[in-house]
């Protein structure tokens, strides 16, 4: 049992018209796009205390905590507490005040939630406080933003220098679609947008840019193999090939996310189902959305003139065993 | 491409027993302390801590220095007889400006105020700028490597006092490091409620003693303080203010040493101080001259305590009263003892976990990963046959390998950090897979199984390659602009990245080389 494979995804030598689909794939691409742009504007991401700035306190109460006494021994204090709510076990709570005036009122409120608590339900433990300032919050936003436009433009040189501009155009332009998609479900399931999420849309970044570098990869490879092949049958020959690779890889970084977002415990769990959805559609944008950019961008130049130049770059590039470390 | 020759199999198995070697300081103790004993270190959200972020208040240090230039110009001028209709510190243009009465004094106001400017550091550039106009006015503006150096000056310092501070508390390898232009970064392991040291690192803990001036009432409604006096708090009751004199008699860099004690006649609890020779000697000179009059000790702009001077205290030993409790009799001898910070402190940012939580997380994230890395396991096993297995194993070393790297690095590992290195697991075996199915497509060409092997792994290659730099790139960009535990993901995936490419990509192919030449099968499992 340990020798031949028990099974494949896909079976081999499948010959799927995948440019068929090519103005279905991008149209239902720029809807779902466009609805999340319009979901980042209203209701807008739930911008955790990373970027809202604030207060988060989690706590334990000895008993099922009782939230409207909790409720109640804040706004005696005159707290004005965003919300409170279970979080995870039924004698966890989280208490979330949103951005204070100042530095100093920030941590004045840490100071007076505590002691509410101690006063109301005796007993309570705080198990996590998280207070952030307004300053840090912006800056925290910045780096985040900072970090994300920094990594598309390397990917936009690194697929250029690699491959041609419309490789590169292609990928990036489906990436964009990606990260859109990535936020508008963000703000659909309100999970809480914090720093862990630009890691997580980072990673998503990454993966789909591996996705789509595997299947340019071969398109690559095809365009030398095949030259007179036209460049849509091309690519769903190419895409074809790659087709068990990319679910199977798709697979095992899907199973790797689901336990985190299963059992990774209420702060990491959201950052695995942001994963989940991102290898979803960062699979699919590979075959229904770059690839028809790339055909689309292509289709002219790829095919006819450049062949030589395309072979002319690869070539010196192809690794030979010599070449190998 | 699938020879190697004894030498590079040597040196694979080398590079994975070393690896599997550099893992064992994280299971045991150092068994000697000459021995470098690495380990990954686990981040204050696992092991349960505080992240405190403090501001240094530049625009105090500024100020501060502006006061002090307030009082030497007045100073400088005094002997010359120029007079001046405005004096005054302008800290938002990091300036003193001076109006002269007298216009035609200029040059010799300026002359006298030339002695002021004195070089900053090794560099010797003027320390500020003079300028005047015609019509009497002066700008006595603080240059900008001038204001760079004593900010510098201000964190250092401010550094070192936190660390005295923080060390008196008795807390554990804390770590303090300056981070940017003016914050500074403490991380405390263990301590889930910061509060007291929050408490600690809230007070500048200036401490002077003063005369009271006697004539003044400071609690009468709209009085204005007279000049050389301040109208300061009480500690107790700051709606009870109190006529203090402005100069400083002794200020409290002059102690050496502080203690909470009770007094022995009421029981109620004091701090005892002793001064170095020259605070004792101005102590003893005020004392002798104020008998029976009215002494203030201010801390922070607030009054602790006024007593009557009985008697000349000759000693450089005092007592400080004042209604406290043992806790703030403590608190009060630890700031004395570590000294006054520089400027005020902010905390900016403040993260702190609860050792429970931190456990549950741990199990959280250790479940999360020997899930995840079974269904994986399985999912190569099932999908990819022996080469699947072959891929497994290189999997298990590339764990064995990051975890080697990441203490070599001595880096942090936290729950995003723990995601990272699931994520790897699932990313990893990419390579193989792009291998494996590059093998199959080779051998169902028609290609025997050497060559089919050889082609596989050749062509596969540049795909790796191109697909693991983009994802590293994106990770690098994530460790330069992220913070915390973020961080950490971003070290454990890149990480992660290298070693699965030399996993996949050596080791693989040296387990399946071994296979083939001892096998020579005629078909591959593929």
């Amino acid at each position: 049992m340990f020798m031949k494979p028990r099974f494949r995804l896909v079976p081999d030598g499948t010959r799927i018209k995948f440019m068929r689909g090519r103005f279905m794939g991008l149209i239902v691409s720029a809807i779902l796009s466009t609805a999340s742009v319009v979901l980042f504007f209203y209701p807008g991401l739930n911008l955790g205390i990373d970027f809202a700035g604030g207060v988060v306190m989690e706590v334990r109460t000895p008993g099922p905590a009782d939230f409207t006494q909790i409720r109640a021994a804040l706004a005696e204090e005159h707290i004005g507490a965003q919300g409170v709510q279970r979080f995870g076990d039924a004698s966890e709570v989280l208490i979330r005040l949103g951005a204070q005036p100042s530095e100093q009122a920030t941590q004045a409120a840490v100071t007076r939630v505590k002691a509410a608590l101690d006063k109301a339900v005796p007993g309570a433990k705080v198990l996590r406080t998280d207070a952030v300032g307004a300053s840090v919050s912006a800056e925290l936003f910045r780096n985040g933003l900072l970090a994300l436009g920094i990594s598309l433009l390397m990917i936009l040189v690194y697929i250029w220098f690699r491959f041609e501009w419309q490789f590169a155009v292609g990928a990036v332009v489906t990436l964009i679609l990606d990260v859109t998609k990535a936020i508008g479900f963000l703000a659909l399931t309100r999970i809480e947008f914090d720093l862990v999420m630009v890691a997580a849309i980072l990673t998503i970044l990454g993966y789909s840019t591996n996705d789509k570098v595997v299947v340019y990869d071969r398109v690559r490879e095809n365009l030398r193999k095949y030259k007179t092949m036209p460049l849509r049958e091309l690519i769903d020959l190419s895409i074809n090939e790659t087709l068990n690779r990319t679910l199977g890889t798709s697979m095992t970084v899907f199973l790797a996310s689901l336990p985190l977002a299963l059992f990774g415990g209420e702060s990491i769990s959201g950052f695995a189902w942001v994963m989940l959805f991102g290898i979803v559609v960062g699979t699919s944008s590979s075959i229904f959305i770059a690839a028809p950019i790339l055909l689309f961008l292509g289709e002219n130049k790829l095919r006819r003139d450049s062949v030589a130049v395309v072979a002319a770059k690869a070539r010196p590039r192809t690794p030979s065993g010599a070449g190998a470390p | 491409m699938m020879y190697f020759s004894r030498l590079k199999t040597w040196l694979i198995l080398g590079a994975c027993l070393i690896g599997a070697i550099l893992c064992v300081p994280n299971l045991l103790p150092a068994p000697a302390p000459w021995l470098p004993w690495r380990t990954v270190h686990l981040g204050l959200d696992l092991q349960g801590g505080s992240y405190l972020l403090l501001e240094v208040d530049m625009k105090a240090v500024i100020k501060e220095r502006l006061d002090g230039l307030v009082d030497a110009v007045r100073q400088a001028l005094r002997p010359g007889g120029i007079f001046y209709a405005t004096l005054e510190a302008q800290p938002d243009q990091n300036r003193v400006l001076l109006r002269l009465r007298d216009a035609s004094k200029t040059e010799a106001a300026v002359a006298a105020l030339r002695p002021l400017i004195s070089p900053e550091g090794p560099t010797a550039v003027p320390d500020m700028t003079v300028d005047s106009t015609p019509d009497g006015q002066i700008l006595l503006t603080l240059s900008p490597v001038a204001l760079k150096s004593r900010a510098l000056g201000a964190v250092q310092q401010s550094i070192e006092i936190v660390r005295r501070r923080i060390d008196e508390t008795g807390v554990l390898d804390p770590q303090i490091t300056q981070q940017g232009d003016d914050r500074i970064v403490v991380q405390l392991p263990g301590v889930g409620d910061p509060e007291r040291i929050k408490t600690l690192l809230g007070q500048t803990a200036h401490m002077t003693f003063r005369l009271v001036d006697t004539a003044a009432n400071a609690n009468a409604p709209g009085a204005v303080p007279p000049p050389g006096d301040d109208f300061l708090p009480m500690e107790k009751d700051t709606q009870q203010k109190i006529a203090v004199r402005k100069r400083v008699d002794v200020d409290g860099g002059d102690l050496t040493d502080a203690r909470a004690g009770t007094n022995p006649q009421t029981g109620e609890w004091v701090v005892n101080f002793t001064f170095n020779s020259v605070g004792a000697r101005r102590f003893a000179d005020i004392t002798r001259a104020n008998v029976n009059r009215p002494f203030a000790i201010v801390l922070d702009n607030k009054v602790i305590s006024a007593p009557r001077i009985n008697e000349p205290i000759t000693g450089g030993r005092g007592q400080i009263s004042g209604s406290f409790t043992a806790g703030s009799a403590n608190d009060l001898a630890v700031l004395l003892r570590a000294g006054a910070l520089p400027a005020p402190l902010t905390v900016v940012e403040q993260r702190s976990v609860g050792p429970e939580l931190g456990a549950d997380s741990i199990r959280a994230g250790a479940m999360s990963l020997a899930i995840g890395f079974v269904l994986v396991i399985g999912f190569m096993g099932t999908f990819y046959g022996l080469f699947g297995w072959f891929a497994n194993a290189a999997l298990v070393v590339n764990l064995l390998l990051m975890l080697a790297i990441m203490s070599l690095l001595e880096a942090t590992l936290t729950l995003p950090g723990m995601a990272g290195i699931l994520l790897t697991l699932g990313m990893a075996v990419d390579a193989n897979i792009l291998i494996n199915e590059r093998i199959r497509e080779e051998s169902h060409n028609g290609r025997p199984p050497l060559a089919a092997l050889e082609a596989g792994f050749t062509r596969a290659y540049s795909t790796i390659f191109d697909s693991n730099a983009t994802a590293f790139l994106a990770h690098v960009m994530l460790f330069a602009f992220g913070s915390g535990p973020v961080r950490g993901f971003a070290v454990t995936i890149t990480v992660g990245i290298a070693t699965s490419l030399f996993t996949a990509w050596m080791l693989t192919r040296l387990l399946v080389s071994k296979w083939y030449t001892s096998h020579r099968p005629r078909l591959l499992p593929v």
